[in-house]
Order: C-alpha cells, then structure tokens, then sequence
C-alpha cells in the first residue's frame, strides 16, 4: 500500500554501525527499506491473489459535480486481504488501485484525529480503529447518517461544530491567579472526574447515532453536552462561570432531549460515558434551580 | 460546495436488527407508556358505567370477563404495566446515575423478570376461562 507506514525501525537499528556517515547511513536504508517493501507489496498482491484472500467492500457513492455520479449508488471493491487491516486501510488500498475518485476524511490513521467515522455495517465507527477481520461480510461504508453527504463518504460537519461551539468550549475562570506566570493548577480528582470527557476527538460519531438529533437539529448533542461537561466540573472554573454553563445546557434544546438510548456511548470510539455526563448535568441543572426556601 | 445530498432518516426501524439493548428499552417503554394510556381511557370508560348502577357495572364486567379475548388481553396488560415498571425502576437508576455501565443487563433482567411474572399470571387470569 502506498500510503502505508514504512515500516523502517527495523532495519535501520540493525545496520552496521560502522558504515560512512549518519546521513548516508539512512539514505541507504531507506532506499534498501523502499524497495524491500515493493518487493513485499507485490509478493502480498500476489499471495493474496493466489489465495483468494479477499475482502469485499461496499461503498456508497456520490457526486454531485459528475452528472452521472449524483444519484447515490454502492461501488464494490474487491481488496486483497492483510492481517490487522483496518476499514481505512481497505478505503485507502481501494482509492490507490482501483478509483482515485474515492473521496474520504482521514489524517492520523490512530483514531485521534477524529476525521474517518463512518457508517460500517450499520453502526458509526472510526475507519481506522476498525478490523476488517471483526466485520461480516461484505463490509458495507456509507457516510455518517443525518448529516448531507458532499461527496462519498464526506459528509458536512459544520452543524456538529456549530453545535459543539454552542456550549463555549473553552477554560473561563471566574478569577485569574494574582501572579502573571502562575499556573492554576486542578486537583487530582477533579481531573479524574473529568478524564473521559476531555477524550472526544470530534468525530460526530455519537451525534450521528442519536435519534433524537436526528429528529431535533436544535439539541446540542451527545458531544456538545460532553463538552459542556468537561468544563462545567471544572471546580477551577468559579460557580458563576458553572451556573451560566448550567443555564446553556438546560435550554429547551439542551439536556432535556436525552432520552437514555444509550446510542452514543455505544458508538463512541474513545469508550467516553456521555449518557453518564449528560444524566449528571441534568442532575446538576436540577440541583441548582431547586431551592426549598 | 455546489450541492450536497440529504440522506434522509437512514437509522429508522428497518434497522431493527441492529438495535443495541438501550435502544430497545427505549423502543419498549415508549410502546408500552401508549398502551397503558389507551388502557386507562377504556378503565375509566367501565368505571364509569358503575353511574349507571350497580347493575349496570356489574353486567359489564361479567360480560367482559366472560370473554376469552379480554382473558387474554389482561395478561397482555400485566405484562405491559410489568415491563413498564421494571424498566421505570431502570431509568430511575440511569437518572440517578448508578450503574449505568450495567444499563443493558437490567435492561434484560427487567425483560426477563416480566417474562417470568406473565408466565406466572397466566392460570389466575385464564382460570376458567376455556
């Protein structure tokens, strides 16, 4: 595969020390590393080949620019077959021999990016943290559900950053520390407490799989809530800080919309509880506007 | 961006089979809180014949209860009240925040518990019924 990760650690620790100079040194390996995996490339074509070790994959299609491509259609592509391939490995493998036409979001490839969620087999999952061989077959990629689709599998995402921008995702503390250069430093629990919300890499995944999004464009959403969250027990942040947090995610849209489908944390690709955080914020919304006096 | 394309409600219930367990509650209690509403309109409708006399109420139960359609249709109702309440305790649980990462197991313990109950009904609710 081309775009694959040269797999160069290897060879260079075991060069002799001894050769000319560090450049040439690596150079040299390089070299030898890229021609030994042209060589191993084709030897996998060719094993896989004569295996038959394939895997089909579905893909839904569109193009709105081609004028036969804007009705929405599923191509098959046949991909030969490694072990520890990933969805976006066999999207990657099926643009780079098959149909460069093939558009899809990736970057990282280790599911931190957040770019490559899709719709595999009925479910949102990253394309990069996804085994090939823990799918049936044929494995069947459609973009995100509830979001228009721009081309393939790229979907537009400006609602979901809208949504997540709703919720003013970022550190605002009431007080500043006295000193310019102090740090504000947060106690070891509290960060604990909100260790998995700041996982969510923004891949929309878990407000594709809300129903209740899907039916309400105003909610905010499993992930905008999460991000209310991570900022909202920040106990470094001040109560007045907190109650206006508390005050944007108790709105009609808010909060209130989750129904405890469970769909989000299921889906989500860094295991982040968001029906946990948003049953807690509901509970914190409650408490601060119950007064028994 | 010249256009885009809106797929339209792609997860409706023809995905049925790809339910995960909280969704299926979900689905479940949504279904049975309708049927215990349309329950307590017809409740209140033979209630209300008792304003008639107390003839008038006892006639409609004895003729309601003489048929095997409603001998069947109240274990229905227990089951459906039973699930609704299992479950009711479950989402008392998810809203108070205990044990959410075991949701899916009362989920099926709830299913399973109004199963059994149902099961259990069924001679008092059929007793001379056929």
């Amino acid at each position: 595969m081309s775009t694959q990760v040269p797999k160069g650690e290897e060879v260079e620790s075991t060069t002799d020390e001894a050769a000319s100079s560090p450049g040439k040194q690596r150079r040299d390996t390089a070299k030898a590393d890229r021609a030994g995996q042209q060589e191993k490339q084709r030897e996998a074509e060719e094993r896989a080949k004569a295996n038959e070790d394939t895997v089909q994959i579905k893909v839904f299609r569109y193009d709105p620019e081609v004028e036969a491509k804007q009705e929405p259609r599923f191509d098959e592509f046949h991909v030969p077959f490694e072990k520890g391939m990933t969805v976006l490995d066999s999207l990657m493998y099926a643009r780079d021999h098959y149909d460069p036409s093939l558009t899809f979001r990736h970057s990282c490839r280790q599911a931190i990016c957040g770019s490559d969620a899709f719709f595999i087999n009925g479910s949102q999952r990253l394309g990069c943290k996804t085994q090939l061989s823990d799918l049936d077959e044929p494995v069947r990629i459609e973009p995100l559900p509830h979001q228009d689709v721009v081309k393939d599998l790229v979907v537009d995402m400006d609602h979901f950053y809208e949504q997540m921008h709703a919720v003013e995702p970022y550190f605002d503390p009431d007080e500043l520390p006295d000193g310019e250069l102090e740090e504000q430093r947060q106690s070891r629990a509290n960060r604990e407490k909100i260790k998995m919300s700041t996982r969510c890499i923004w891949c929309g995944a878990c407000m594709s799989s809300c129903n209740i999004a899907a039916g309400d464009n105003q909610y905010l959403g499993p992930a905008a809530i999460n991000k209310a969250y991570r900022f909202a027990m920040d106990e470094r942040e001040g109560e007045a800080r907190k109650q206006e947090r508390l005050e944007i995610i108790e709105q009609e849209h808010g909060v209130w919309r989750c129904q405890t489908q469970f769909s989000c944390t299921e889906v989500c690709p860094k295991d982040i509880p968001l029906t946990e955080h948003i049953q807690e914020l509901k509970r914190e919304a409650v408490k601060s506007n119950l007064k028994f006096w | 961006m010249s256009q885009s394309y809106n797929r339209g409600l792609i997860e409706d219930f023809g995905r049925w089979r790809e339910f995960s367990a909280g969704m299926w509650a979900w689905v479940f209690h949504k279904f049975t809180g309708w049927v215990l509403v349309g329950y307590l309109f017809t409740h209140i409708a033979v209630l209300s014949t008792a304003l008639a006399g107390e003839a008038a109420y006892t006639g409609t139960i004895q003729t309601l209860e003489g048929l095997l359609v409603v001998r069947i249709l109240e274990v229905g109702l227990l089951a459906v009240a039973v699930f609704h309440i299992l479950n009711g305790l479950r989402l008392l649980m998810v809203d108070l925040g205990i044990g959410l990462e075991s949701q899916d197991k009362s989920f099926y313990a709830s299913l399973i518990l109004t199963g059994a109950i149902t099961v259990a009904s069924v001679p008092t609710f059929l007793a001379g019924a056929f």
